[in-house]
């Protein structure tokens, strides 16, 4: 598929593929921002991987010294579709990244709501969420909030229509076919269902986030005795 | 040796050009919210455009400095002592040691801008030294300053002097480094989906700044605006600047601490080289929307910088003849 390639602003552009949310677009995504980073062009400040497109963000102010009248977005739609032409089609498929979860009702406070919504268990719930191998689409929202998917058709749950003034770190939600971790205490209007010990970002580390874009992600249950154990840990 | 803050102010944090290069771990680029005015200062006292400065907003802090220290001030104007001599902004200024800098009464702006002559000691954080306050990370312990805080600044080497404070003669002249009430902007991926009514608005009417405004983004109070269709929008990246539209029909530009990703509607981009103007307005300023071509806005880019160097340049002459 080819990507529609549009300015973004005067100091960035974007290449977007297609209209949908697909895992195979957004490896196709990683696999050019993989190769942007490795071969970035003069004047490349930032590459900003979504679900279906690709940002990079430049200094048009350098980029502009170097040639006054040539326009900057013309020279890095150049290197863009360059990017686009080189990067390998397929990734390296990543080892899967295992998230140990509890789904104690009392870190995930909105599984009876969910279980009466959907007419499940909260066990049936439980095992639904730890069946799949979920993609992570994209890191954002906050430092280390990853957006993963599929959610089991059976679980997806619209977002809460207020949100919570006060979710904590650590805690797993879901928001319709998406999946996430809250990497700090914050607002926040996904649905509840447990909370990992796992502490998702630690600013002193020189990779402060654990996971990124394209990683395999799966959960675990483990009980409320296990979370507190690892939490005190 | 350092400067030590001994009265808290809103919000100050030691800001520099923004960490780029992290935005898919979520980490958003933060920096000045005025750019040119953390230029300017630099220019003044002969730093490097780049070095990281104190980003304050009204009021704020006051500020003892230990040691005999060439400072500048940019961006807002507002009332500004050293003990009891006024100090104007945008001069070189030796503040003697043991001297307060307090900053009073705002003038006009919306944040003014500290740089010390060899800026802050400091240690980065993902090659940056803006104060990212979610992560807890950058700039000074990762939080806005407080009373008690100690920042060291770099050895000055200047001989104390007998007044609180000794006024360069020069100033730098910022009148081409900002535009007048009007804010331009290139369109976004959603701005052809406006109706007529909202685009005859949009582009006639001004635009006032609401009160929850801050350094993510400036909420816009405008007549309420439509698509002619509902578009679902699949988050994207987002840039300092872009546009969106919210679903109560207003709009958010947003500004330094923007998340990095969103996914409202995009009608537009302000144009790089107005975002230090967009930055010194303040809840119930206005100003009016203009559209422009991508080439031009690229041009004003590099016509400010070409502005911010001549400056610079004159600066560091007047510098060198002085000492």
């Amino acid at each position: 598929m080819k990507p529609l390639i549009t300015p973004t602003g005067d100091h960035a552009i974007t290449a977007t593929w297609g209209d949908k949310i697909d895992v195979g677009i957004n490896r196709k995504v990683i696999s050019v921002f993989t190769y942007i980073q490795q071969h970035p062009p003069e004047g490349l400040r930032d590459v900003v991987p979504a679900y279906h497109s690709l940002t990079l963000i430049y200094d048009t102010a350098s980029l502009k010294k170097k040639n006054p009248l040539a326009s900057v977005y013309e020279q890095m739609k150049i290197h863009l579709e360059n990017a686009i032409a080189q990067a390998a089609d397929v990734i390296q498929t990543s080892s899967i990244i295992d998230i140990p979860v509890c789904y104690d009702i009392s870190l995930g406070p909105d599984l009876p709501a969910l279980s009466a919504m959907h007419q499940l268990s909260v066990q049936e719930i439980i095992s639904l969420h730890t069946s799949p191998t979920y993609h992570v689409y994209l890191v954002g929202f906050m430092p280390g909030f990853a957006y993963m998917g599929s959610v089991h058709e059976k679980i997806r749950s619209p977002r809460r229509p207020a949100p919570r003034t006060h979710v904590p770190a650590g805690s797993v939600g879901i928001a319709g076919e998406q999946t996430g971790i809250y990497p700090f205490s914050s607002p926040g209007g996904w649905q509840l269902v447990g909370q990992t010990p796992v502490q998702m970002f630690d600013a002193s580390l020189s990779v402060p986030c654990y996971l990124k874009p394209g990683d395999a992600v799966r959960f675990h249950e483990i009980s409320l005795d296990e979370f507190n154990k690892r939490k005190s840990a | 040796m350092s400067i030590r803050i001994i009265k808290n102010g809103l919000m100050d944090t030691i800001q520099d050009m923004g960490r780029y290069g992290y935005a898919y771990w979520g980490i958003n680029p933060g920096g000045a919210m005025d750019r040119v005015a953390m230029q300017v200062a630099n220019a003044l006292v002969g730093n490097d455009l780049s070095t990281p400065v104190l980003e304050m907003h009204f009021p704020a802090a006051g500020i003892l400095f230990e040691e005999t220290t060439l400072i500048a001030l940019a961006g807002a104007d507002a009332v500004v002592h050293a003990d009891d001599m006024e100090i104007p902004t945008l001069h070189p200024v030796l503040i003697n040691k043991q001297s307060t800098l307090t900053i009073g009464k705002r003038k006009s702006g919306a944040r003014i801008y500290l740089a010390v002559k060899g800026g802050f000691g400091l240690a980065p954080w993902l090659n940056s030294y803006s104060t990212h306050i979610k992560a807890a990370a950058g700039g000074y312990e990762g939080r806005k300053l407080a009373v008690g805080d100690f920042i060291d600044t770099r050895p000055q080497h200047l001989p104390a002097i007998d007044q609180p404070a000794k006024i360069f003669s020069w100033s730098a002249n910022v009148s081409d480094l900002y535009s007048k009430e009007v804010i331009h902007f290139v369109p976004g991926e959603h701005y052809s989906l406006l109706d007529e009514f909202s685009l005859e608005k949009l582009l006639h009417n001004p635009c006032f700044i609401r009160r929850e405004s801050d350094r993510m983004g400036y909420r816009l109070q405008t007549d309420t605006l439509h698509l002619t269709q509902q578009k679902e929008c699949i988050s994207a990246a987002v840039t300092r600047g872009t546009v969106q539209l919210l679903p109560n029909g207003q709009l958010i530009v947003l500004m330094a601490d923007h998340q990095t990703t969103g996914g409202y509607p995009v009608i537009g981009y302000v144009a790089g080289a107005d975002l230090p103007t967009l930055a010194q307005m303040q809840a119930g300023d206005s100003f009016v929307l203009r559209e422009i071509h991508l080439s031009s806005a690229e041009n004003f880019i590099y016509q400010q910088q070409m502005n911010l160097r001549q400056l610079q340049n004159a600066c560091t002459f007047r510098l060198q003849q002085y000492t």
